[in-house]
C-alpha cells in the first residue's frame, strides 16, 4: 500500500517547550517526521513554540509557526494553511490534547481536516482509563481496579473500594503530573484534591497499587495492513512505584523466560489491535508479579513517546521516522531498514548489548521539594549508556550523568539512613545499593528493602565484588575490570592513585576499548550504518575514514542550565562542518536529542562524555579538530585536560576559555580594554567574604567559583544573610573560593551574542532582558531587538561586545552578559562558548549562527561566510522561560539568581506588547483582557509600579491590593481596594484566589529578603495552583500590561517564520 | 565466576581460536558453529532436537538470566554440542526457575563457553558462513584442537534424524496454557505426527487446535501411518540435511499419493518439497533467529517468524513442480518460507508456528491445518 496521493500538506504538531515529563525526545522525533514527511514529497507546515528545537529551523518545513500550542492559535493555523490532515502523534502528550480539542470541538470537521496516525475515539480509549479498562477486560487482559474520581465527595467510597496504598492519577496530564500514592486516608483526601485541580478535565483515576512488581514497557509499530512489530522490549530497575522516567531502565527485558515475554509480546499486540491505533509507535506498559508472574497492563500511549525515543536510540530503528511513513499510508514492508539498506523495517530488532538509562535529578535546585520518587515524574533528563553486559552499561551510564561519579561511590549515611534510602526511592538510591553490598548486606536482605530483581542487584553486587578485588594486589586484573564496565577514575580512586597513572598503565598493557556497532539484526547482516558504543571486546569495528573530519563533543544529559539549546548547537555545527566538506562525528550520551540520532552525523559515538572516553575516540578517529564550544559546560570541562594531552581544539583556544572564566585574569582583561565592572572580588575564607562584602557594600551576589546555571548563587542584604549562605549553602575553602560581587539593583541585564573569526566580530543579537538584574539570565524574558535601550547604550553594548571578543581572539560564538544601571554599561561575564540563546537568536534574525560558528571554527573567515554586518530584524522577537514549579508541591515560585526553568518559548510579532503575550501564551499563561488584578508590591517598586496598573486600570481591569499598595496607589489617584496578606487573616489574597475572582496576579518581593519571600510565597503558590498567570517581577508586570493592551486592541494572529525571514 | 583453570577454547575448522570460560559439562563439543539472534528462550534453543550436531552461539550477551525449568523442554534432551554465549550468568532470577543454566547443561553432559567476542565470531560466520569448530578445556594442545577441527565432516549430506527421533509411537494429548487463543474446544480429530526431532510445543498446538496426536518414529511405513486412518499427517522439524534422509522422503511421496491432508515444518517443509519434485540447497549461515520477516504472498501481510534451519527449499526448482506454489517468502534474502499444493490438501512452512521460542504471529497455521483436515471431511 504505498502512500495516500490525497495528502499533500500536513500539519505537525510540535510538543512546546521543554518541561519535565516532555523532553527534547519530541524535537528528535518532530525533526524526524519532518524529514520523512518532505522526503516524501508533502508540505509540511509545523507549530511549536519552542524556538530551540532543531524542527523549528526554517529549512525543516515548509510553514513553521513558531506560535503557542493552543487549540485557539492552530486552529487560526488551520484556516490560514488548510492543511489536508494533522498529525499529532509525534509532539507528546501537548499534541494529543490540542488534536483531542480540535477534533471535539468540530473545528476539523469544519475544515475539512483529517487525522492521521491516530483517531479521536481511539485516542480517548487508550488515554481514558475506564475506557481503557473496560477495552483491556474485553480482551482478557487484567488491569489494577480502578475508579474514576470526578468529585472529592467521592473519596470515602473509592477508598474502600481501592484499598490503600492507592495511586492516584490524574487524567490527561504530562509526565503523570499530579499522579501521587496515597498510604494513608489524610493523604488519601489531600492527594485526591490536587490531581482534581491539576487535571484539565477535572478526573482523577484512583487505583490499585501493584508496588514492588516488575515493570516492562514494549514498543509497538502498527501499519494499515495490520502488520505489527515490537521495536523493543524495556525492563525497569526499579519496580513499580516509581515514574518509569524517574527509573533506571534497561533493554531488552532481562528477567522473562521466552514464554513470558511472548505473552506479553500477544497482549501488546491484541491492546494496539483494540485500541485501534491505525498506525504508528505506541508504547504500552505492563506490572508482573515476580512471585508468580500475573500480568497486568499499566497504560498505553497511543503515540511516539519518550521511550519511543529511547527505544529507537537503544535498537537503531528509527520509530518516528517510520511512524511518520505509516500515517502517510506506506507498508513496514515498503520501508528499508536504514542501517542494513538491504533488509525492510517489517522486522523486530534484535540486540547483541545491553543499554540502560539513567535519569538526571536537579533536586538541588529545588531544596524545598520532596526527592522521593512516585509517580510523577521529576527528572529533567537522561543519559543512555551502551556496553556488552550489563555491568558495563551501568557503569557507564554512572558516569554520563556528570554529577561527578565515576562508578560506584562510597555513601557516606549511617546504617539507619542507608537502609531509608533503600526503603523510599530517591535520586542515589542506586549507590545506596552499591554502599549496601560494601557493608555486607545481603542480596535477599536489599531485595526485601528495594523490591528490585535479583538479577539487577547480583550485577551490582557483583561490582562492588570487583572493587574488593582490585584492592587486593594479588587479585588485582586491570583488564577484567575494564570487561567489567570501571572507570579509570572509579579504578584511580579505588586504588589510590591518579586517572593518568591507571590510563598510562593500561596503555602500556594495551588495555583499550573496541568499538561496536549497532545494527539493528545482532550482525546477521552488515551495517552500513556507523553508530558505535565501545567495549572491552576483541574486534574493532570503527573502521575510521582518512578523509578530514572533526568531532563535535555533545552536552550531555538535559539539567536546569543546559539543555535542547546545546543540542541544538551541535547539530548545527555538524550542518556546517558538512557543508565544508568535512566528515562529521558526534559524540553524545543523551537519547533524547538530534544529535544523536544516527544520520545528524557521519559517523556517531554513543558514549559517556568524560576525559577517558572521549580520548579513546580520539585515539581512533584521529581527527583535524575537536569542538567543545558547542555542548555547554560538559565539553568545555573537558577542554584544558584534552589539550594537554595533544587533542587538538579548533575554535577558542583552551587559554582564552579559562581568561574569561578566571575572575582574577578577567578583570585584568577588562582594565586592558577600559571596560567597567562591578566591584567584585574572591573569598577563601568566611572572613575573608565578610570583609570583601563589607568594603563593596551590601547588598551582594555571592556564588562559588565555575558554576553552570547560577548553581547556589545568592543576592544577600546584610552580614546575617552572608553568615548564613556561606555556613549552608557552600563550603569555602583555599581551592573552593567564592565570589562576591557588587549586586545592581534595578539594572537592566543585556545578554548578547556575537560571531568572531579572529579578526572580526559582529554581532549576532542584543537581547534585553525583562526581569532586572538578579534574576537569572536563563530564567528571564528577553526581547529581540531590545525595546527601551537608548541608542548610545547600545552602541557601547556592540562596542565593549567587538572588543573582548577580539582580544580574547575568539573563533566562533561567543556570549557576553552586560548590565545596565545609571546609564552605565557593566560587563557581567563573556562566555567564549555558544549559549543557550543560539537558536532563540537563530530565529530571530534568520541566520544559522551556530553554523557559521562551526565553519569559522574550522578557518573560514566571516567575509567568506558572507555574516559581516549585524542584522536588525523588522519584528519583535521574546524568549519568555518555561518553569517546573508545578511538578514541586510546596516549592517557592519566585524567581532569583539561581536558574529554575527548564525550556523556553517564543513569540514573534510585529511589535514588543503583542510578541510578548504571544511567548506568555506559549509559556502557559494567557494573558486576560478582563478582570481582576491582585497587586502587592515591595517599597521600591510602587513608584514604578504606578503606572503599569494605571494601564491596566485604563484597560478596565478592577485593582485589588494588599494595604501597603494600595494605599500609595489611592494616594496617586488608582481606584484600588485593599485586601489582607495571608498573616493578616481573613479574607485575604488566598482566599481571594482560590474563590476564583483574581484573573492576574502582581507580586513582587525583594530577593534575598527571607522574612519577605517567606510571607508572600503563599500567594505566589496559591496563583500557581490556581492556574492564573503571575508575575513577581515589576517588569516582567509592566510588560504584562503593555501586552494586554495589545491583545485589547485586536487578537494576534499567527506568522509563519518563512514569511518574516524570505530565503 | 572461572578462574584460569576453568579456561576453555572454540576452535574453529579454519583454526582460528577464541579464548574464554568454561561452564556447564568438561567434555569436547565438536560440530557446526550457528548463532541464534533471540533475545530469549535459550532454554527451548538448548532441547530443540533440530540443533543436532551443531554448537550454538546467542549473540544477545546475557544468557542464563532465568535458569532453566521442566516446563521449558522442547524435547527429552539436549541434542546440540556446545553453547557459547558472551556473558554466562550464573545467578538466575525467575519465579518459574529451578536449576541454573550451569546445572542444567553439566546435567545433559554440554559444554558450553562464556567470555569470548561473540559479536566477532557471529561476523565471521555471517561473512564466510557456517563453519565447523569445537569447543575443549583446558589443558588442552591447540594443533591437536586445529586438526580435529578441520576433519570434522560437513553438515550437507549428514542424516541426523535417525539420532534424535522417538523409538516408539507414543500417544500426546496435553495443550498449552501459554497462547493468548484459547483451546479448540470443537470436534477432535486424529494427526499422526512424524518425528524427526519433533519440538513439543508443536505437540501442544495441535492438541490446542483439536488434535489427538499419535506421535510416530521417522522410518514408520506410509501404510502403517495409513492404517491408523489419520484426519492429517504432520512432518515435523529435524536436524541436518533433508537430501540424505532419503526414506523419509518417499514415505512423504506415498502418503501426499494416498491425498491425506498434510502439514510441514522446517524440516518436514524440505522434505515435503523434496518429495513434490523439488531440491534443497545449503544456506550459507542459515536462520536462526525469532525475527524473520516472512511474508505471506496472497495476503501480502508480514509476520515475524521463528526459524531455525540451514537448508531451503530451492524456489527455482520447485516453480518447475506441477501445481506447487511458494506461498511464503523471506524479506530479508527471499528465501521460501512456505508452500502449498493447488490441488491436494497439503502445506508446510519453513518458519516455526509453534514460535517456543520466537513470536506467536502464525500460530495461526495450525487452525488452518485444522480447516484443512475438516474441509477434507466435508
Amino acid at each position: 500500500m504505498p502512500k495516500d496521493p490525497s495528502l499533500r500538506k500536513v500539519l505537525l504538531i510540535g510538543a512546546g517547550p521543554i518541561v519535565i515529563g516532555q523532553g527534547c525526545e519530541f524535537d528528535y522525533s518532530g525533526t524526524q517526521a519532518c524529514k520523512a514527511l518532505t522526503e516524501e514529497g508533502i508540505e509540511v507546515v509545523l507549530v511549536n513554540s519552542n524556538p530551540a528545537t532543531i524542527m523549528t529551523d526554517p529549512e525543516f518545513a515548509s510553514r513553521t509557526y513558531v506560535e503557542p500550542i493552543t487549540p485557539d492559535t492552530v486552529a487560526r493555523i488551520l484556516e490560514l494553511e488548510r492543511p489536508d490532515a494533522v498529525l499529532p502523534t509525534l509532539g507528546g502528550q501537548t499534541a494529543l490534547n490540542v488534536a483531542i480539542a480540535l477534533a471535539e470541538s468540530g473545528v476539523l470537521d469544519r475544515l475539512g481536516i483529517r487525522l492521521i496516525g491516530a483517531q479521536l475515539p481511539s485516542i480517548l480509549m487508550a488515554e481514558d482509563r475506564s475506557k481503557f479498562r473496560q477495552a483491556m477486560t474485553e480482551i482478557g487482559l487484567r488491569t489494577p481496579r480502578s475508579v474514576y474520581v470526578t468529585e472529592i465527595e467521592q473519596a470515602k467510597s473509592v477508598l474502600e473500594e481501592i484499598g490503600l496504598p492507592a495511586i492516584i492519577r490524574p487524567s490527561f496530564t504530562l509526565g503523570g503530573s499530579g499522579g501521587s500514592i496515597a498510604q494513608t486516608a489524610e493523604e488519601f483526601e489531600e492527594k485526591l484534591a490536587w490531581g482534581l485541580h491539576l487535571s484539565p478535565r477535572g478526573e482523577v483515576l484512583v487505583e490499585e497499587s501493584v508496588l514492588g512488581w516488575k515493570e516492562f514497557e514494549l514498543e509497538v509499530m502498527r501499519d494499515k495492513a495490520d502488520n505489527v512489530v515490537i521495536i523493543c522490549s524495556i525492563e525497569n530497575f526499579d519496580p513499580m512505584g516509581v515514574h518509569t522516567g524517574d527509573s533506571i531502565t534497561v533493554a531488552p527485558a532481562q528477567t522473562l523466560t521466552d514464554k513470558e515475554y511472548q505473552r506479553m509480546r500477544d497482549a501488546a499486540i491484541a491492546i494496539i489491535r483494540k485500541i485501534g491505533v491505525e498506525t504508528g509507535g505506541s508504547n504500552i506498559q505492563f506490572a508482573v508479579n515476580p512471585a508468580n508472574g500475573d500480568m497486568t497492563v499499566i497504560e498505553m500511549n497511543p503515540r511516539v513517546s519518550r521511550s519511543s525515543a529511547l527505544a529507537s536510540k537503544a535498537t537503531g530503528f528509527p520509530i518516528a521516522k517510520i511512524a511518520a511513513k505509516l500515517a502517510i499510508g506506506y507498508t513496514l514492508d515498503e520501508i528499508p531498514n536504514d542501517i542494513t539498506r538491504s533488509t525492510p523495517a517489517s522486522f523486530e530488532p534484535t540486540i547483541d548489548y545491553v543499554v540502560t538509562k539513567i535519569p538526571r535529578f536537579t533536586f538541588e535546585k529545588f531544596p524545598q521539594a520532596d526527592a522521593r520518587l512516585g509517580v510523577q515524574m521529576k527528572s529533567v533528563g537522561e543519559v543512555m549508556a551502551i556496553g556488552r553486559t550489563f555491568r558495563e552499561s551501568l557503569q557507564k551510564g554512572i558516569r554520563s550523568l556528570e554529577t561527578d561519579r565515576y562508578g560506584f561511590e562510597e555513601v557516606s549515611a549511617d546504617d539507619a539512613a542507608l537502609e531509608t534510602m533503600l526503603r523510599e526511592p530517591g535520586p542515589d538510591r542506586l549507590w545506596a545499593v552499591g554502599e549496601a553490598f560494601r557493608r555486607g548486606r545481603t542480596l535477599a536482605q536489599v531485595n526485601a528493602w528495594t523490591a528490585i530483581d535479583p538479577w539487577f542487584l547480583w550485577h551490582v553486587s557483583e561490582i562492588i565484588a570487583e572493587e574488593r578485588r582490585f584492592v587486593v594486589p594479588a587479585t588485582r586484573d586491570l583488564a577484567r575490570a575494564k570487561r567489567a564496565g570501571f572507570s579509570d577514575r572509579r579504578l584511580a580512586k579505588l586504588a589510590g592513585t591518579t586517572e593518568d597513572a591507571i590510563r598510562e598503565e593500561r596503555l602500556r598493557a594495551g588495555i583499550t576499548p573496541v568499538y561496536k556497532r549497532v545494527d539493528t539484526c545482532g550482525a546477521e547482516f552488515e551495517a552500513n550504518t556507523p553508530y558505535m558504543y565501545s567495549a572491552y571486546d576483541q574486534e574493532c569495528e570503527a573502521r575510521p575514514s582518512t578523509t578530514k573530519k572533526i568531532i563535535i563533543l555533545g552536552g550531555g544529559p538535559n539539567r536546569i542550565g543546559q539543555g535542547i539549546e546545546f543540542d541544538y548547537c551541535c547539530v548545527h555545527g555538524l550542518l556546517g562542518l558538512a557543508k565544508d566538506g568535512y566528515e562529521t562525528i558526534m559524540v553524545n550520551c543523551n537519547p533524547e536529542t538530534v544529535s544523536t540520532d544516527y544520520d545528524s552525523s557521519d559517523r556517531l559515538y554513543f558514549e559517556p562524555l568524560t576525559l577517558e572516553d572521549v580520548l579513546a575516540i580520539v585515539a581512533v578517529e584521529k581527527p583535524q579538530g575537536v569542538i567543545v564550544q558547542f555542548g555547554g559546560q560538559t565539553p568545555l570541562r573537558l577542554a584544558v585536560s584534552l589539550a594537554r594531552a595533544g587533542v587538538p581544539i579548533i575554535g577558542t583556544t583552551p587559554d582564552a576559555i579559562d581568561r574569561a572564566e578566571d575572575r582574577e585574569r578577567f578583570a585584568a582583561l577588562l582594565t586592558k580594554l577600559g571596560l567597567r565592572q562591578t566591584e567584585n572580588g574572591t573569598a577563601r575564607s568566611v572572613d575573608a567574604a565578610r570583609q570583601l562584602a563589607e568594603r563593596i557594600g551590601y547588598p551582594v551576589l555571592v556564588r562559588p567559583s565555575y558554576v553552570l546555571g547560577g548553581r547556589a548563587m545568592q543576592i544577600v542584604h546584610d552580614t546575617v544573610g552572608l553568615e548564613t549562605y556561606m555556613r549552608e549553602a557552600v563550603q569555602v575553602s583555599p581551592e573552593h573560593p567564592v565570589l562576591v560581587d557588587r549586586f545592581l539593583a534595578n539594572a537592566i541585564e543585556v545578554d548578547v551574542d556575537a560571531l568572531c573569526d579572529g579578526k572580526q566580530a559582529v554581532i549576532a543579537g542584543i537581547m534585553e532582558h525583562i526581569e532586572e538584574a538578579g534574576i537569572h539570565s536563563g530564567d528571564s524574558a528577553c526581547s529581540l531587538p531590545p525595546y527601551s535601550l537608548p541608542r548610545y547604550v547600545i552602541d557601547e553594548i556592540e562596542r565593549a561586545t567587538r572588543a573582548l571578543a577580539l582580544e580574547l581572539g575568539v573563533v566562533g560564538l561567543m556570549n557576553v552578559q552586560f548590565a545596565v544601571a545609571d546609564e552605565a554599561v557593566y560587563v557581567l561575564e563573556v562566555n567564549p562558548r555558544a549559549s543557550r540563546t543560539v537558536p532563540f537568536v537563530s530565529k530571530a534574525i534568520g541566520r544559522p549562527i551556530a553554523q557559521i560558528a562551526a565553519r569559522v571554527m574550522a578557518g573560514k573567515s566571516l567575509a567568506e561566510l558572507g555574516y559581516t554586518s549585524e542584522v536588525i530584524p523588522a519584528h519583535v522577537s521574546v524568549k519568555e522561560a518555561v518553569f517546573p514549579f508545578v511538578k514541586f508541591p510546596g516549592v517557592d515560585t519566585l524567581l532569583g539568581p539561581e536558574m529554575k526553568s527548564t525550556g523556553e518559548v517564543m513569540g514573534i510579532d510585529r511589535e514588543f506588547g503583542r510578541a510578548y503575550a504571544k511567548a506568555q501564551r506559549g509559556a502557559g499563561m494567557d494573558l486576560p483582557t478582563r478582570g481582576t488584578v491582585l497587586v502587592s508590591l515591595r517599597d521600591e517598586d510602587k513608584a514604578a509600579g504606578a503606572g503599569a496598573l494605571r494601564v491596566l486600570q485604563e484597560e478596565g481591569f478592577k485593582l485589588v491590593a494588599t494595604a501597603g499598595t494600595a494605599t500609595y496607589m489611592r494616594e496617586r489617584g488608582l481606584d484600588v481596594q485593599p485586601i489582607h496578606k495571608v498573616r493578616d487573616g481573613l479574607p485575604h489574597t488566598g482566599t481571594l484566589i482560590a474563590a476564583g475572582e483574581v484573573s492576574l496576579v502582581i507580586a513582587t518581593t525583594r530577593i534575598g529578603d527571607a522574612a519577605a519571600v517567606r510571607d508572600s510565597a503563599a500567594m505566589r503558590r496559591a496563583a500557581l495552583e490556581a492556574g492564573i498567570p503571575y508575575f513577581t517581577t515589576l517588569a516582567g508586570a509592566r510588560a504584562a500590561a503593555a501586552a494586554i493592551r495589545a491583545l485589547r486592541a485586536g487578537e494576534v494572529q499567527p506568522i509563519a517564520l518563512q514569511d518574516l525571514h524570505p530565503v | 565466576m572461572s578462574g584460569p583453570n576453568d579456561e576453555a577454547v572454540l576452535v574453529l575448522s579454519d583454526g582460528t581460536v577464541y579464548r574464554g570460560s568454561a561452564f556447564g559439562a568438561r567434555v569436547e563439543g565438536p560440530g557446526e558453529v550457528v548463532f541464534h539472534t533471540g533475545m530469549t528462550g535459550y532454554q527451548e534453543i538448548l532441547t530443540d532436537p533440530s540443533y543436532a550436531g551443531q554448537i550454538v552461539c546467542m549473540t544477545y550477551p546475557e544468557i542464563g538470566n532465568t535458569g532453566c525449568n521442566p516446563e521449558d523442554d522442547e524435547s527429552r534432551g539436549v541434542f546440540l554440542s556446545g553453547f557459547v554465549v558472551r556473558d554466562h550468568v550464573d545467578f538466575p532470577s525467575n519465579w518459574r526457575s529451578r536449576e541454573s543454566l550451569n546445572q542444567f547443561l553439566a546435567r545433559h553432559n554440554v559444554p558450553g563457553l562464556s567470555g569470548i567476542d561473540t559479536r566477532a565470531l557471529v561476523r565471521r560466520l555471517a561473512k564466510s558462513g557456517a563453519m565447523n569448530g569445537l569447543i575443549a578445556q583446558a589443558p588442552f594442545e591447540l594443533a591437536a584442537l586445529r586438526e580435529r577441527a578441520a576433519e570434522l565432516p560437513s553438515m550437507a549430506g549428514l542424516n541426523l534424524v535417525d539420532g534424535v527421533t522417538c523409538k516408539q509411537p507414543y500417544e500426546f494429548r496435553e495443550g498449552t496454557p501459554w497462547s493468548l487463543e484459547a483451546p479448540s474446544t470443537g470436534k477432535r480429530y486424529r494427526a499422526v505426527a512424524y518425528d524427526y526431532g519433533i519440538k513439543r510445543n508443536i505437540l501442544h498446538e495441535l492438541v490446542n487446535a483439536g488434535f489427538d496426536v499419535t506421535v510416530v518414529p521417522a522410518d514408520t511405513p506410509a501404510r502403517a501411518v495409513l492404517a491408523r486412518k489419520p484426519d492429517g499427517v504432520f512432518l515435523s522439524n529435524g536436524p541436518g540435511d533433508p537430501a540424505a534422509v532419503t526414506y523419509a522422503i518417499a514415505i512423504v511421496r506415498e502418503l501426499v499419493a494416498a491425498r491425506v491432508p498434510i502439514f510441514g515444518i522446517c524440516l518436514g517443509h524440505q522434505i515435503l518439497g523434496l518429495a513434490l519434485g523439488g531440491t534443497t540447497r545449503k544456506l550459507r549461515f542459515g536462520h536462526h533467529g525469532a525475527n524473520q520477516p516472512a511474508r505471506d504472498e496472497q495476503s501480502r501481510r508480514v509476520m515475524i517468524a521463528s526459524e531455525n534451519h540451514g537448508f531451503a527449499v530451492d524456489a527455482a526448482a520447485l516453480a518447475k513442480a506441477e501445481d506447487v506454489e511458494v506461498t511464503h517468502v523471506n524479506l530479508n534474502d527471499g528465501t521460501v518460507e512456505g508452500l502449498r499444493h493447488r490441488r491436494l490438501p497439503l502445506f508446510s512452512v519453513q518458519y516455526h508456528p509453534e514460535a517456543s521460542p520466537g513470536p506467536h504471529d502464525t500460530a495461526y497455521l495450525f487452525r488452518r491445518f485444522r480447516a484443512l483436515v475438516e474441509s477434507t471431511h466435508a
